[in-house]
């Protein structure tokens, strides 16, 4: 679960005694799940809550998902191979997708946790 | 026979799906080095093409992620992607199970690896074929080393398994093509999609074509992610390639960083001895 942690390259005493991020794993798992599949993909349009109920999320994810805040999501570290589709899937056009992670870092602060908590720096 | 050509490729979704976004000149070459690869591929009248890819989520995740897995299925599929977006029609992509499985059993000689029944292709595959095999005429193994995030296999074992499948291919009677694709440094899908490290992209390129296993082996996951961003995992899939053909060396036949296809545009052969 812990598979986005940066840290975990170097993988510091430290950072190997933080709690995993079992949530940030669920938001990824339904993105997964949604490119996957177009019946899911269907399911998800025609009633979002009933599907999403079926995923161990918190308040937070669940927001960010449901707006959509694809900057939000950004921040929390889910995967852009992942994230860019869900982005498509909520209508976003390219520019857009990446003028959200940019609006999403000067909104929300740095990318909490995963392999982009070093990248943005052209934003 | 034996391996008969050897490759690498960029696999950038923008490629396709935002071409007309690119500075015209800069991606016909890139395109017209594409092809010439193609047609040098035909001209080594493979059986089978082999395509060690970086896939990004499509089939594998982090519930069951394997390091390096091999598909064995008569047929596959993609793009997973929506057709649209990638600018890839979907459809069905011949395979050979029973070469695949020849190839596995002599790759586990040496080397675990997973294998896949079913797969779906997504643009780290889709696009190399779009370019490379465009009647989708010729049988492809597909095979997934996981490059997308830590636990990663260390670059050795991305070594030994190029080494492995060499020592397959050239264990059976058929004449197999591999291509091997991947970005150099790159920052897909961040804020940063477009940067290029066009320095250290030419100093690797540099190693790679010499074939310098020294070289290639030296760098660190730490150090490719800071300068070549995460995208930089994917140099495994070139290292597979430059251990497949180990003692010879290659050439460049096209590097062009397009910042909307959010990668230097690479295509190269290796001889194969």
């Amino acid at each position: 679960m812990s598979a986005w942690r940066l840290t975990s390259i170097a993988s510091p005493r430290s950072a190997r005694l933080k709690a995993p991020v079992m949530s940030l794993y669920q938001v990824q798992k339904l993105i997964y799940e949604l490119n996957r599949s177009p019946e899911h993909r269907q399911r998800f349009v025609a009633d979002r809550a009933a599907v999403l109920a079926t995923y161990e999320l918190t308040a937070e994810e669940l927001q960010a998902i449901e707006q959509p805040d694809i900057g939000l999501m950004y921040v929390m570290g889910v995967n852009g191979q992942l994230l860019m589709h869900y982005a498509a899937l909520r209508g976003f056009e390219w520019d857009a997708y990446i003028k959200a992670m940019r609006d999403g870092l000067a909104q929300h602060g740095a990318v909490r946790t995963g392999l982009y908590v070093a990248a943005g720096s052209l934003s | 026979m034996s391996l008969v050509f050897a490759g690498v490729v960029s696999h950038a979704p923008g490629i396709t799906g935002r071409a007309q976004r690119a500075e015209p000149a800069a991606r016909d070459r890139f395109y017209a080095a594409l092809d010439r690869l193609r047609l040098e591929m035909e001209e080594t009248r493979p059986d089978a093409l082999i395509v060690v890819g970086a896939e990004h989520f499509a089939n594998f995740f982090m519930n069951n992620m394997p390091s390096l897995c091999i598909g064995m299925s008569d047929h596959y599929e993609g793009p997973i992607e929506d057709e649209q977006w990638l600018a890839i029609k979907r459809r069905r992509i011949p395979g050979n199970a029973a070469l695949s499985r020849v190839l596995i059993e002599r790759v586990m000689q040496s080397c675990d690896v997973a294998y896949a029944e079913e797969w779906k292709f997504d643009h780290g595959i889709m696009v190399p074929l779009h370019f490379l095999t465009p009647r989708y005429d010729l049988p492809v193994i597909p095979v997934n080393i996981n490059c997308q995030g830590p636990p990663l296999i260390p670059l050795h074992r991305a070594w030994a398994f190029g080494k492995a499948l060499r020592d397959a291919c050239d264990a059976i009677p058929e004449r197999i093509a591999l291509v091997g694709t991947g970005g150099i440094s790159h920052w897909p899908a961040t804020p940063d999609s477009g940067k290029i490290n066009v320095e250290w992209d030419q100093q690797f390129l540099q190693r790679f074509l010499a074939n310098d296993r020294t070289a290639l082996l030296g760098y660190t996951d730490a150090q490719t992610h800071r300068e070549a961003g995460q995208g930089g995992f994917e140099i495994r899939t070139f290292l597979s390639v430059a251990a497949a053909t180990e003692g010879q060396t290659g050439q460049l036949y096209c590097y062009e960083p397009i910042p909307i296809f959010a990668v230097g545009c690479t295509v190269a052969r290796m001889t194969v001895a």
